[in-house]
């Protein structure tokens, strides 16, 4: 039974005059209960019908009733009689349809149009088990619900009562009580207030788009000029210019009660999406003919394969995810191998239709990742949260990384040419932006340390370096001095002219992701 | 690996496009050589045949001071897409050398672009100009106009292959440089 007290029966009467459906009236009288809303609209017109033409009297409403007003009766409103306030349902437009939520609490409030939504999302093929149902209204709507708000406010404030716009139940919370039942039935799943799966059901009325442009010319500041072809008439504008704008403006500009309309509004497809699921590893690679993202140049791949496409494909298709975002802690050139425990890394799968894996599926995951190419490898395959990965790239001045060089030099050298580069500690070198990263970086200068190296002498012109430096120092710049623009370099050190032919990073000093044990 | 002096290509043949400009502004031998970079930056260098490196010759002073109004030396870029630099032109002047015989020589852009830096080290060091005139005496880089089609950028400039052919030709007529 509807919870309606002796004040709300003026309420009631206007509202239904004005051609209100009777959800709308629920919600002006500030009736919270979800169930009201899920029964049928004869149901609470019958029940409304049936509490207006109630007397004044002693007699308490149904559940209700613990007020006694010393107020005199009202005027009565009779059905079908013809009265001062006019009959109630007598029509008195041709249409009718609400003028305040333009239909969305009337027929789309049908077990029929439920069904339709969860249909929409079964064939989808989207794994949850709770979903969040957003609604979008068009947004008009705003303004018929202040018409109507002033509308009510007119006639209470008569009897020095007051009703505040938020006591008012919104259209979107009536509209999501209404069905979310019968949508978490169809699909099995619990309706939460938040959850990973999103179902966004939206509503347009093509025939209403002009109510709010009265707004543009009394509160202009509310409305930004948009970029693209885009409406400036957003939901947000909207309410902020209704939030200024004064009551006896907006009556001048508005018709309160809202004006009924032709038609109602018409539902949009059913959307769903599901929020990112983040995978992280460590990757190594094996080849010098690989880069770690696509190449290409002016439209033309330039190189086959990259690190991200081996290791994004299989967790594409198995959690069937739109798309994806590739990051990692640093980088590696085409030319560089990536040894040791590998580079951590981290992969968000874009609206996933399937999200739950448990820790043998991953492990299947990341056998078949291994399996798909000897260029690459994955270990430590594990979901992690969206925070968690910024824990790749924190500190990254702070984070130490080790390499393995081979390097010519232009005089000959005995080994003991090498001994004293073990005994250099923290080095410090002042590098300005690489010529060959210079197109696409700022050009400065960047201070950093070499920690230690050591070297391995192999013959007159070519010995091993391994050096410990910090991280986002540029190797190959430090061996040849990239034209001087790097120094110290080991040109210098060694004095003579030195170059780099091949390059392994031998490790990435950071403690994340945790290790899975194998 | 093989006890020579023989190596695998050199930093510069691995990434850069040796481009020559001769004889610039009409002045004989004033050869200038640009390295192009394969992501199309190019750094402004001093050709082998330039008077300056020529004859044992030694340098006195070097200006980034081109006129009144404009020092290369102020020259400041910031941001990714290097905002600030100062356009240049084919024949803007990068800078002035005096060598000790009082020989007064202007070094020039050879393409169009925006100036990213100009090389301070030769300033403190002269030598490195003569000893290392292709790699740590470089004389500015600067980020090219033409951004897709470098090849627009190198119209005008002499391969490594013309410019040969040019330094046999001044040999069979014997010009003094």
């Amino acid at each position: 039974m509807l919870s309606l007290k002796e004040k709300d029966r003026p309420i009631v009467g206007k509202l239904l005059c004005a051609g209100c459906c009777v959800r709308c009236v629920l919600r002006f009288c500030c009736v919270g209960t979800c169930s009201a809303y899920r029964r049928s609209y004869e149901d609470i017109h019958k029940e409304l019908l049936a509490f207006i033409s109630e007397e004044s009297s002693p007699q308490p409403h149904d559940a209700s009733g613990e007020e006694k007003t010393d107020e005199p009766p009202n005027k009565r409103l009779r059905i079908d009689e013809g009265s001062t306030e006019g009959s109630v349902t007598a029509a008195q437009t041709d249409s009718d349809i609400c003028p305040v939520c333009l239909g969305v609490l009337q027929d789309f409030c049908d077990p029929t149009f439920a069904k339709q939504v969860s249909d929409a999302v079964k064939n989808q093929q989207y794994e949850f088990d709770s979903l969040v149902l957003t609604v979008s209204l068009p947004a008009q709507l705003s303004v018929r619900e202040h018409s109507c708000w002033l509308h009510v406010k007119k006639e209470i404030r008569e009897k020095s009562m007051c009703l505040g716009k938020e006591d008012v139940i919104q259209v979107k919370d009536a509209f999501k009580w209404a069905v979310q039942g019968k949508i978490g039935q169809e699909l099995g799943a619990a309706v939460l207030a938040n959850s990973s799966c999103e179902v966004s059901v939206g509503f347009m009325h093509p025939e209403t788009e002009e109510d709010c442009h009265f707004l543009a010319n009394t509160c202009p500041d509310c409305f930004k000029p948009t970029k693209n072809k885009a409406s400036i008439f957003t939901r947000m504008a909207v309410v902020k210019a209704l939030e200024k704008i004064s009551e006896e403006k907006f009556s001048r500009h508005y018709p309160c009660p809202p004006k009924k309309t032709n038609t109602r509004c018409t539902a949009l497809d059913t959307t769903c999406l599901h929020t990112s699921v983040f995978i992280a590893g460590r990757y190594n690679k094996f080849s010098r003919e690989l880069p770690q993202t696509p190449w290409v140049i002016d439209g033309e791949r330039r190189m086959e394969g990259s690190v991200e496409e081996l290791i994004a494909a299989p967790l594409l298709s198995s959690f069937r995810a739109d798309g994806f975002n590739f990051s990692s802690s640093g980088r590696e050139d085409v030319d560089v191998r990536t040894l040791g425990n590998g580079r951590p890394f981290a992969v968000e799968l874009l609206n996933p239709h399937r999200a739950k894996f448990n820790r043998t599926e991953i492990k299947q995951l990341q056998e078949t990742i291994n399996q798909s190419s000897d260029k690459i490898r994955v270990r430590d395959l594990q979901i992690v949260t969206r925070e968690a990965t910024s824990r790749m790239k924190e500190g990254e001045e702070e984070k130490t990384k080790t390499y393995s060089a081979l390097i010519w030099t232009q005089k000959a050298i005995e080994s003991t040419d090498l001994e004293f580069l073990a005994n250099i500690k923290d080095l410090k070198i002042a590098q300005k932006t690489p010529l060959r990263v210079l197109h696409r970086r700022p050009l400065a200068v960047r201070p950093r340390l070499i920690h230690s190296m050591s070297s391995i002498y192999l013959d007159r012109h070519h010995f091993t370096l391994k050096l410990c430096t910090q991280a986002g120092t540029y190797i190959k710049e430090f061996v040849h001095g990239d034209f001087g623009r790097t120094k110290p370099n080991l040109c210098d050190l060694m004095k003579t002219n030195a170059d780099i032919l091949e390059l392994d990073v031998e490790s990435v000093d950071i403690d994340w992701p945790p290790a899975i044990p194998d | 690996m093989e006890d020579s002096e023989k190596k695998a290509p050199s930093v510069i043949d691995r990434y850069f496009t040796r481009w020559y400009r001769t004889d610039l502004k009409g002045k004989s031998c004033e050869d200038h050589c640009i390295l192009q970079h394969s992501n199309r930056i190019c750094v402004i260098t001093l050709a082998e045949s330039h008077p300056i490196l020529q004859n044992g010759r030694k340098i006195k002073n070097i200006n980034y001071q081109i006129s009144d109004g404009c020092s290369r030396l102020k020259n400041k870029v910031s941001g990714k897409s290097k905002r600030g630099g100062q356009f240049l032109t084919e024949f803007a002047p990068l800078c002035r050398i005096t060598c000790t015989d009082e020989q007064e020589y202007t070094i020039f852009s050879c393409i169009r672009g925006r100036l990213l830096e100009v090389n301070e080290a030769i300033l403190n060091k002269p030598d490195l100009l003569l000893e290392k005139p292709s790699t740590e005496g470089y004389i500015a880089v600067i980020l090219p106009k033409f951004e897709e089609k470098s090849k627009s950028v190198t119209e005008g400039l002499l391969t490594r292959e013309q410019y040969e052919e040019v330094l046999t030709k001044r040999n069979q007529q014997e010009e003094p440089c």
